[in-house]
Order: structure tokens, then sequence, then C-alpha cells
């Protein structure tokens, strides 16, 4: 895969653990990461939900997956981008999201954080720069 | 280099027309198929919001989806255009990237 | 055989030798899987194996064999993190059979 790098986005908008999309999208990230592409993640609408802070799934009986995003920085997945306004609709702030962090091997393997909050006008834009976008 | 983005969700169902709407840009085309067709029908509570976008973006929705749901062209919000699956495969050819909204 | 038997413990396999259950795993049960892959544990057996087990433990995954190449290059240097070493301690690939005997479920993306 020498060939130019594409930019894929997926494109995540629901909740997780009420259907599968939200684990689906990341086992596609995590197989597709190995293909060495420019990959980001966008959170819109309830997919903010896949970022909260504090999940605990023990008692639903369920695979708690969000310590997974905590694995993107390894696979190079390094952006996360997360709508204002998603956040904002739902009562959440920033805040409220488990910190996701890459370590950045030009600097010292110094750890910087890979969520990045964005209006929904630059969403539309990230969207629009794109050579591949893939929704869940 | 615009987007096509493929709305497959009833509006009365989900926010995936709303969220589409809301993303779009300019030179964009918005596509309604499956249960999606039903947000474009004329009187409905959204035609005001596809109307709205109709102009910066073109609107179209897929015949196939409208006729099985008993819906004809003419039934459609003013400037929606009726697209057969042809015309669904030349939009994803002649535009960039394709955006579903689920 | 669908389970493996360790010491009055029943811990069932699915089809290709990994446990249903993770948390049945124990030392003696990794020991006894090892066994049905034709591999003696040696201490840096032990280090790939417990490596995965930690890194399933904070990520909820097993690694692509690229990631644990890094990652364990990052740990424990570069004689540790080399794919043919690695693949010389698990002939038939360290994630899938290291994977098998750490008790962790088939990596992802691992046909």
């Amino acid at each position: 895969m020498s060939e130019t790098k594409k930019k894929f986005l997926y494109v995540n908008r629901k909740a997780p653990y009420g259907t599968i999309y939200a684990l689906e999208s990341l086992e596609v990230v995590l197989i597709g990461a190995a293909f060495e592409q420019h990959v980001s993640l966008a959170f819109i609408d309830d997919g903010v939900y896949q970022l909260m802070d504090g999940q605990d799934t023990a008692a639903a009986g369920m695979k708690n997956f969000s310590k997974t995003y905590k694995a993107l920085g390894d696979y190079e997945v390094r952006k996360l981008y997360v709508e204002r306004e998603s956040l904002d609709e739902r009562g959440l702030k920033v805040e409220n999201l488990m910190p996701v962090t890459y370590e950045d091997e030009d600097d010292d393997y110094a750890e910087k954080p890979s969520l990045i909050v964005v209006d929904r006008a630059e969403m539309s834009k990230i969207i629009a720069a794109q050579d591949v976008v893939l929704s869940f | 280099m615009s987007t096509l983005h493929t709305v497959n969700k009833s509006p009365f169902e989900r926010s995936s027309l709303k969220s589409c709407l809301d993303h779009v840009s300019a030179g964009d085309a918005v596509l309604l198929i499956e249960d999606g067709v039903v947000g474009a029908r004329k009187g409905s509570q959204f035609a005001g919001a596809l109307a709205a976008k109709n102009g910066a973006c073109a609107i179209y929705a897929l015949g196939p989806d409208l006729a099985a749901r008993g819906m004809k062209a003419s039934d459609l919000v003013d400037g929606v255009k009726v697209v057969d699956y042809a015309g669904f495969v030349d939009l994803a050819a002649e535009k960039s990237r394709v955006c579903a909204w689920l | 055989m669908s389970s493996y038997e360790v010491n009055g413990l029943v811990a069932e396999h699915d089809e290709e030798g990994y446990l249903k259950d993770i948390h049945q795993w124990n030392p003696e049960l990794a020991g006894l899987i090892a066994q049905s892959e034709n591999i003696n544990m040696t201490p840096d057996h032990w280090e790939v194996v417990n490596f995965l087990r930690d890194y399933y433990e904070e990520y909820q995954i097993a690694p692509a064999v690229r990631i644990l190449v890094k990652e364990m290059t990052k740990k424990f240097g570069k004689e540790k993190g080399d794919q043919k070493a690695l693949y010389a301690l698990f002939p038939y690939g360290p994630a899938k059979q290291a994977c098998k005997i750490a008790g962790l479920p088939k990596p992802t993306g691992c046909v």
C-alpha cells in the first residue's frame, strides 16, 4: 500500500450497547487500521455517548468496549472529532467524556489528546474533505 | 468535490434527515431512499426544512421506494427530483464521496 | 474434546481451542493449552502471554501483531519486540496462538 493514502472518516451517530453499530464501527476501524490510511472518527448525535466517561456495563452484563477507544492511538487513529452541538443538545459537557490520548513519537512520546471538539459547521467541512465516509 | 448524502430512515422515526440537512455543504446532493422518502411528501412536517435546503443543495427521492409506498412525483415538495436506480448510481459516481445517514 | 481439564477445573473452548469464558483462565490452564499447541512455555513465552493479558485488561482487545511488536519493543526492547522472535516463540502467529494460551478471544480481524 505504498500509493497515496486516502482520508477515511467513520461517522458514529448511535449510543453504545442499545444497538450493535458502535461496536461494529470500532471493530471496522481496528481492522481497517492495518491498511495504513488517514483515519479519523466523528461523533455526532447520540454517537457522543460512545465516549462517555465512567461506563460500567457489569450490571447490564455486556462487554465494556469503551476502554478500546483508548487503544486507537496505538493504531495511529488520533483524531476523534466530537460535535459540540450534539453534546449541548444532550446536556453533556466535554468534561463528561473520557480522556483519549495518543503518544506522539515525534515529541518524545508525549501524551496528547485525541478528542477534538468541533462545531457543526466545522463538522460539515470535515465530511466534505474526506475521500471515504463510512457511517454507523 | 461535493458529497452525495443518503437518508434511508423516516424523519418521523429518527433524526437522520435533520442531521443530514444540518451537515450538508452547498453543492451537495441529498437522496432520500427506503423509508426516507416519506420525508419528501408535500405538506409533511419536514417539507419546510427540505424546501429551505433545496437550491443550495439538490434533493432527490428514489422512484421505486416512492412507488412502493404509494407516492408519486406530484406528491413531493416542489423541486424534489425523482431518480431511478440508474440515477442513484449516476449521482454516486458524479459526487466525490457518499455519506449515509442511518 | 470441547473442554480443557486441569486440576479439577473444566473450561469449555470453541472448535479452534479458544476459551469460552476468559475468567476461567489460570496459569496451569495456559500450560495445558500450550501443550495442545505443542508449545513448551518458557519465560519468554510468558512475557508475551502476560503482556497480552495486560493489554486486554486495559483495552478490552488483543492487539494486532504490528501493534504487539511496537508495544513489546517499547516495554522490553528491540530483541523482544521483534516479529521474527515472536514467530519463533509462537509459530502459528503470536497474536493468534499466544492469545489462545492467554485465554483471550480470537483477535479482531484474524481469519
